[in-house]
């Protein structure tokens, strides 16, 4: 028996890593008793498998996680799905909050190997309005956009275009109100996760690049911003969606709603998020 | 107190492990600040990963909050990245629960586990905004404390540090917290000051005030005598003990952090103190006597415990665990207890160096089974019976022989060199034990790893080997030559070793006096922070500012102490009679061991008639395959796996131990 929940990280906890999350998952389910399957050999873990890895700094409103269950125990226990959102809520820390969990079928693919793409809102920093919007139209009208990438500890060249499915300057940033303060622009995307994810980091590698910028290293931070001549900077990013895309269809993971390809479905995002 | 997030986010994108600063742990405190509620900020100096699981700390944090009159928030030591975020945009030190500044709470506390953190205490009080030097804080600033093992000797901090506290930490800090408190409510003229508040500090018994002594040298510039200046201070600072561990079933809420810290798993500490002797020990003798935690207790607070946390895996915490009266029926416990569905680990940090106690690891590991580890120290049995762990070969081999045939692959071995009278041969006897362990492997696997891992010894204060005069660097590098040179050809064992430079400057602060202080300052003016990490120790900076201040490593580190001489923590004391220990120095030069007292009758080191306490332990009859040289018969000792016992005796607590006492606490060994 394999349970699917789709849960939202934000707020502080959002500069844990995708590793603490699952050490964070793991114990609250040991508080949950629920009866995990564990793994065979001297080191049994629980049978946990999550979707694609979010970058630490980020925040999403839509994470997923496979738990498996021992069916025999799970059986005796009568675990009803239903009733595990607000039994784990109480026992994740704050910031994750778990929204939806259904049982699945096991599947050959792990969650990672069948989501295809991440749509994505960010608030972009030391720029402007038109300067952000002039970046985006020379990304999507260019064929490639080369950028350095570290794999492995080796910097490698890839090109970044294919992966981006959709780019636009937008009116709200990650949590669905534009920033008070005006410094920051909005930005949605979705980003392709093949053949390797593109991390929000590396979209705006891109976006320096074919503006003609130098962006060997634009930080993954605010601190640039706000200073003239600076290079923009991210200020949130947030996942919004993860999608599975079969025959056209966009499926979300869970409950399989399904979207056609192509249709926005950042405003469904910020809607969930307010 | 305003909150610093709006500046610490910012920063916190462009530093690494960033989660290190934003606190929201499980049992992480809401301290209610207000008028008539003393703030303390308690800090651990070194990273957050390395003093969030200090027990000590933790033990503290709950006290005080439960204080209505008291409200305590936690603090770590930024890393160099964040550090540098923090200084260009100056954001002060800030606690992890509401981040605020540390410059705004009425007790900045630190816990002393190693001297060489000491560069990051002056470091966080600089970078709270407050004043390194005590002597220019005045009334508006937070006093600034230290507790823990390292202020046994706390004249090399003394120009920096308002007050010390000695021993455990449990009841004093509510005493502490009163004085405090009664110098919020009264007007700051008729209190006296910050310096009436430093007084009244000084007559609370086991808190020591660096500013109410004089210090005093002789024509050569020797140390003559560290002098009270009111006639209430006392002369001599004793330690504080707790009688009952069982009164004090702390931390009830165990901090379970978002990150991953070392020993990230639940502790409970099955009792405080140890009397196995061990004479290069300080954690053993500073910590008497024996204080087991009732054994109903110990499995409540484990079921609680893992209930509350979701931890798979729990540490039965102590200086020698397996002494523990009636280790076995309480490890048992937890294993069958089922609310843990057997996926629940158990872990002893400190196994004694016996076939018995690696029975009881085999049953508790069942679960994950990585490497054993054992701490014999001396590479021979007259060198073992010289810092009185009186382990024989027999013992060792034993041991050894059941962890590879209950399935082990890997066995760690910790030894210490540059011990008193040590020769090349007992040095050497280290390769010979090992290479034996490796031999004892190859009977029960093709291939089996056996790590030598080699300390160089740091005289500790308080303890016999306080006279002792440290090798040099030449000396212990000379040493580990050999040590790696007779490894070489043994396929199997792996030598590792702790760098000589790192031991010299451990000793410098070791058993330093006040003069001390200036050679840390400049080694922190210099950018020598975080001195335990290899990645920035630097001998370079401790010897240029030895130099600065016209001061040897022959004289501070590698000269013997003589029997007369006045030494600088004489004016405190963890209970030990300096005769005891003086005459425990001779013995072990004469290569003689001292039974556990727990089993065998007082011979008086004052730690227990001196402040009209005892033992407290269930059972009077020492554990099976733990008698340590007592002579006793292994077989009233309990259920004995006879068959690895073939002949002696053995067993002793590791140099290294893991977290005990609540002040007095070390971090559990990053060793």
């Amino acid at each position: 028996m394999r349970i699917r929940f789709r849960f939202s990280k934000q707020g502080r906890i959002r500069f844990t890593s995708q590793r603490d999350v699952a050490r964070m998952w793991e114990r609250a389910l040991r508080r949950a008793d629920l009866p995990m399957a564990y793994t065979e050999g001297f080191n049994p873990r629980p049978q946990l498998s999550f979707g694609l890895a979010l970058p630490t700094g980020a925040e999403s409103l839509a994470e997923y996680v496979d738990v498996a269950l021992d069916p025999e125990r799970a059986t005796d226990q009568g675990i009803d799905p239903a009733t595990l959102p607000d039994l784990l809520d109480g026992l994740l820390p704050d910031g994750l909050h778990v929204e939806e969990a259904v049982p699945v079928e096991r599947s050959k693919d792990s969650l990672q190997q069948m989501v295809t793409s991440c749509s994505w809102t960010m608030r972009i920093a030391g720029v402007d309005r038109d300067g952000l919007a002039a970046m985006v139209s020379a990304l999507l009208a260019a064929d490639t956009v080369p950028i350095t990438r570290e794999r492995k500890g080796r910097e490698e060249l890839d090109d970044l275009r294919p992966s981006v499915l959709a780019l636009a300057v937008a009116e709200a940033g990650p949590d669905g109100v534009a920033d008070p303060s005006g410094r920051t622009v909005g930005l949605v995307a979705e980003l392709s996760t093949r053949p390797r994810g593109v991390r929000p980091v590396e979209l705006l590698r891109g976006l320096i690049a074919v503006s003609g910028g130098s962006a060997d290293r634009p930080m993954d931070g605010p601190a640039a911003s706000g200073r003239p001549g600076s290079i923009p900077v991210i200020d949130r990013a947030c996942r919004t969606e993860q999608w599975i895309e079969r025959d056209g269809l966009r499926q979300e993971p869970l409950l399989g709603r399904v979207v056609p390809a192509g249709a926005d479905r950042a405003s469904h995002a910020l809607e969930r998020a307010s | 107190m305003e909150s610093l997030w709006p500046q610490i986010e910012p920063l916190l994108a462009q530093v690494t492990k960033p989660a290190r600063y934003i606190g929201g742990e499980l049992g992480a405190q809401q301290a209610q600040h207000g008028p008539d509620v003393v703030s303390w900020l308690l800090v651990y100096p070194d990273t957050y990963e390395v003093g969030l699981p200090n027990q000590g700390l933790q033990i503290l944090y709950e006290i005080l909050n439960e204080r209505p009159d008291a409200a305590a928030e936690r603090s770590y030591a930024p890393w160099v990245d964040m550090e540098a975020s923090m200084r260009a945009a100056g954001v002060p030190l800030f606690s992890v629960e509401g981040h605020h500044p540390a410059s705004g709470f009425d007790v900045i506390a630190f816990n002393l586990s190693a001297e060489l953190v000491y560069t990051n205490v002056l470091n966080l009080i600089d970078l709270a905004g407050v004043p390194v030097h005590a002597a220019d804080r005045t009334d508006d600033h937070p006093v600034v404390m230290a507790g823990g093992h390292c202020a046994f000797n706390p004249e090399p901090l003394a120009d920096f540090v308002d007050c010390f506290v000695l021993g455990d930490g449990e009841e004093v800090v509510g005493e502490v917290n009163e004085v405090l408190a009664a110098f919020r409510r009264s007007p700051a003229p008729a209190s006296g000051g910050r310096a009436g508040l430093l007084t009244a500090l000084s007559q609370v018994p086991g808190v020591y005030v660096p500013s109410c002594y004089d210090v005093s040298y002789d024509a050569e510039g020797r140390l003559a005598g560290v002098t009270p200046r009111h006639p209430d201070t006392p002369e001599r600072v004793e330690k504080r003990t707790i009688t009952d561990l069982g009164a004090w079933p702390y931390p009830r809420q165990q901090l379970v952090p978002l990150i991953e810290v070392v020993h990230d798993r639940l502790n409970v500490e099955l009792f405080r103190g140890c009397t196995r002797g061990c004479r290069f020990c300080q954690a053993g003798m500073i910590t008497r006597p024996v204080r087991e935690r009732p054994a109903d207790q110990v499995r409540t607070m484990v079921s609680a415990g893992l209930q509350r946390t979701g931890y798979d895996e729990v540490a039965l915490t102590s200086l020698s665990s397996a002494d523990y009266s009636g280790i076995e029926d309480t490890v048992t416990g937890i294993i069958d207890d089922p609310s843990c569905s057997g996926q629940v680990s158990v872990s002893l940090p400190s196994l004694r160096v016996d076939a018995f106690t690696v029975g009881t690891a085999a049953q508790i590991q069942r679960v994950r089974r990585t490497g054993l580890t054992f701490a014999p120290e001396g590479g021979t049995w007259r060198m073992r019976q010289v810092i009185n762990k009186l382990i024989r070969e027999e013992d060792l081999y034993a041991a050894v022989d059941a962890a590879f045939s209950q399935g082990w692959k890997r066995v760690k071995l910790y030894f210490l060199i540059g011990l008193p009278t040590e020769t090349d041969e007992d040095t050497l006897g280290i390769v010979a034990l090992a290479k034996q362990c490796v031999a004892i492997g190859k009977r029960y696997h093709g291939s089996v790893t056996v790590t030598a891992s080699v300390g160089g010894f740091v005289p500790k204060v308080q303890t016999p080997f306080q006279w002792f005069g440290q090798n040099t660097i030449e000396e212990l590098t000379r040493k580990v030559h050999l040590l790696r040179d007779a490894a070489r050809p043994v396929r199997g064992l792996t030598i590792r070793w702790h760098d000589p430079k790192a031991t010299a400057a451990e000793g410098i602060v070791s058993r330093g006096d006040r003069r001390t202080g200036a050679v840390i300052e400049q080694v922190w003016r210099n950018g020598g922070t975080f001195q335990e990490w290899s990645e920035h120790f630097d001998l370079d900076l401790w010897t240029d500012a030895l130099a600065a201040q016209g001061m040897t490593l022959e004289d501070t580190v590698y000269r013997h102490r003589g029997e007369t001489e006045v030494l600088p923590w004489d004016h405190v004391s963890a209970g030990l009679h300096r005769d005891f220990l003086w005459q425990d120095w001779r013995d072990a030069l004469a290569e003689h061991g001292l039974p556990d007292c727990r089993w065998t009758p007082c011979y008086d080191c004052g730690a227990c008639t001196g402040y009209g306490v005892e033992h407290v332990v269930a059972s009077a009859v020492p554990p099976a395959g733990g008698s340590q040289g007592t002579g006793q018969d292994l077989s009233t000792g309990g259920q004995v796996p006879v068959r690895f016992l073939s002949t002696a005796p053995g067993g002793a607590a590791p140099a290294t131990v893991p977290g005990g006492s609540a002040v007095a606490l070390a971090t559990e060994g990053r060793n």
